[in-house]
């Protein structure tokens, strides 16, 4: 892989790493499995680029943050107050949104082509990227250590010992998924910005991308204290991203990108599966 | 003071599964008393607790303490004032947090949990000195995650959290059942410090006949959604497992056909 390629790579990585640290929260600690993901992210996406275009790519940003946001507490009100499972209620809101992110844009796509972007401000573009990764990464971090991050923590860890205790679970779904999404609405945003492009589609499969990053970076990072945990969702990312440009370079075709993360899931979430029944075979093995 | 007025809970009400699991239940318990509830299974002992908790709504009747009325009030809204402990050991905590972040939920119950650090500077400090006094040696281990403890030393540390804050009423749901006899003992003898220390109100259900009669002053016995015992003082003092035995058959009219509970009085 040339330099260029890995810098790319490594850039790719650090971007939809704000997403995984989103879904760390949503999968993770508040143990929902939030499907709003692949449109709070084109969402964000969108915004980001109207307001490119319309000369203000910061604006964009914040947009982002705020409209994803907004997706994700609605999915938490589809499931706390209208009690529609989490699955369900993630898979609606993504699918009104796939009409919003339409209407925002107004139609499919957008180039961002001679338009200014948080990346072409004359900051090397990496730092740019490391930066607001890192910005958030501080939040989420400091945020789970608040007062209201350990009652989201609670909630997601053991809801009936929650709510003995005093914690409002459902806020707390609200609190999360808001985060959650907001955190996936600048990734997406940051995207649209770098790749100089939105597309209606672009956030297809994303929720399994960023499960993929966060369970690749658990696997490489075994040590469960939460700062340790909140760096493995970034390392995976970068490693996820590493993963695909390598499988491009070896001639894959692109088309097949989506099986590929499909398959990488598939296998991370049974490792625990397939490690004990073949331990178990050894087991026996011996035996004989 | 807890006073349950014409209580009555039914579960699946129309449906083929109906089942009345609680009758018109009325009784007063009063501040400070500590309450010990006996009853074979279904008989609705812990629906009852879940009424108070309000992990479930009644269909009919009141519930007040100490002059609040709890009746409408949804489960995290109660928990100010109530603290409880459950028959699972794994119920009673959280997890993945850590044994000082598990401490620190309990020390909030019941205030607003805003932006400012989940452990302030002292806390842990005021952790380390209860949770010394389970002398369980969790103090040495306040940074690992619960998961690791074992189900003793959880149920020991969900009894500390649930009595942190001095909570208007702690309710037991056959809290040692789960346990070996040797950490139930310890755990029940840490109920009882606990509850004369804090002079708690406490409602225990137990299906340990032995121990109702030596925890508490007050055992009330159920029956089919109703409460058809109810001795304290000098009745209850000279009261033994054979006799309270005796007496259930008597009150319900028929035998009591619950090996566990009654095993467990010898």
């Amino acid at each position: 892989m040339s330099i260029a390629a890995a810098a790319g790579s490594f850039e790719l990585g650090i971007i939809y790493a704000i997403m995984a640290l989103g879904v760390f929260i949503s999968y993770r600690i508040l143990n929902v499995p939030d499907l709003t993901v692949d449109g709070s992210f084109t969402l964000g996406a969108s915004c980001s680029a109207i307001l490119s275009v319309a000369g203000q790519p910061v604006l964009g940003l914040l947009a982002a943050v705020i409209a994803g946001a907004a997706a994700g507490m609605l999915t938490a009100v589809l499931n706390t107050k209208l009690k529609i499972q989490a699955l369900l209620a993630g898979i609606l809101t993504m699918l009104a949104l796939y009409s919003v992110n339409l209407r925002v844009m107004g139609k499919a796509n957008i180039a961002l082509i001679n338009t200014p972007t948080v990346f072409n401000t004359g900051i090397p573009s990496y730092a740019v990227s490391t930066g607001l990764l890192l910005v958030c990464a501080v939040f989420v971090y400091w945020f789970l250590n608040t007062k209201a991050g350990f009652a989201l923590r609670a909630a997601g860890d053991n809801e009936i010992m929650a709510r003995s205790a005093g914690i409002h679970t459902d806020s707390a779904k609200l609190l999360g998924l808001g985060i959650a999404n907001g955190l996936t609405g600048l990734s997406g945003a940051l995207i649209a910005q770098y790749q100089s492009f939105a597309d209606f589609s672009m956030g297809v499969g994303m929720v399994i991308i960023a499960l993929a990053s966060v369970i690749i970076g658990e696997a490489v990072l075994v040590k469960r204290t939460l700062f340790v945990r909140l760096l493995a969702a970034v390392v995976g990312s970068v490693i996820y991203r590493f993963v695909i440009a390598i499988v491009l370079q070896l001639g894959l075709n692109p088309v097949d990108l989506k099986l590929i993360s499909a398959v990488i899931v598939v296998l991370a979430l049974s490792m625990p599966v397939i490690g004990k029944r073949f331990k178990r075979r050894e087991k026996q093995g011996r035996g004989n | 003071m807890l006073v349950l007025k014409g209580v009555c809970k039914t579960f699946d009400k129309g449906g083929v599964n109906e089942k009345t699991a609680l009758k018109d239940i009325s009784a007063e318990i009063i501040s400070g008393q500590f309450v010990t509830v006996i009853g074979s299974n279904g008989t609705g002992k812990s629906t009852l607790l879940n009424c108070i908790a309000g992990l479930y709504g009644v269909d009919a009747g009141s519930i007040t303490l100490d002059g609040l009325e709890l009746t409408r009030l949804p489960e995290y809204r109660r928990a100010s004032v109530i603290g409880r402990v459950f028959q699972d050991p794994i119920i009673g905590t959280a997890p993945s947090m850590t044994v000082e972040e598990n401490m620190a939920l309990a020390l909030h119950r019941g205030s607003r949990r805003g932006l400012s650090r989940g452990i302030a500077k002292g806390d842990a400090a005021f952790f380390a000195g209860k949770l010394k006094d389970l002398g369980l040696g969790l103090e040495e281990r306040m940074k690992q995650p619960v998961s690791l403890l074992s189900g003793g030393q959880r149920q020991a540390l969900a009894l500390l959290m649930a009595a942190l804050k001095r909570p208007k009423l702690l309710l037991l749901d056959e809290h040692t059942a789960a346990l070996d006899p040797a950490i139930a003992k310890k755990v029940m003898d840490l109920t009882q410090a606990l509850v004369r220390e804090g002079n708690l109100t406490a409602l225990m259900v137990t299906h340990n006949m032995k121990a109702a009669l030596s925890c508490g002053r007050r055992t009330v016995m159920m029956d089919e959604g109703r409460i058809i015992l109810d001795i304290s003082g000098a009745e209850r003092e000279k009261m033994t497992v054979d006799k309270l035995v005796a007496l259930f058959e008597k009150r319900s009219g028929h035998i009591l056909d619950d090996d566990k509970l009654r095993l467990s009085g010898g």
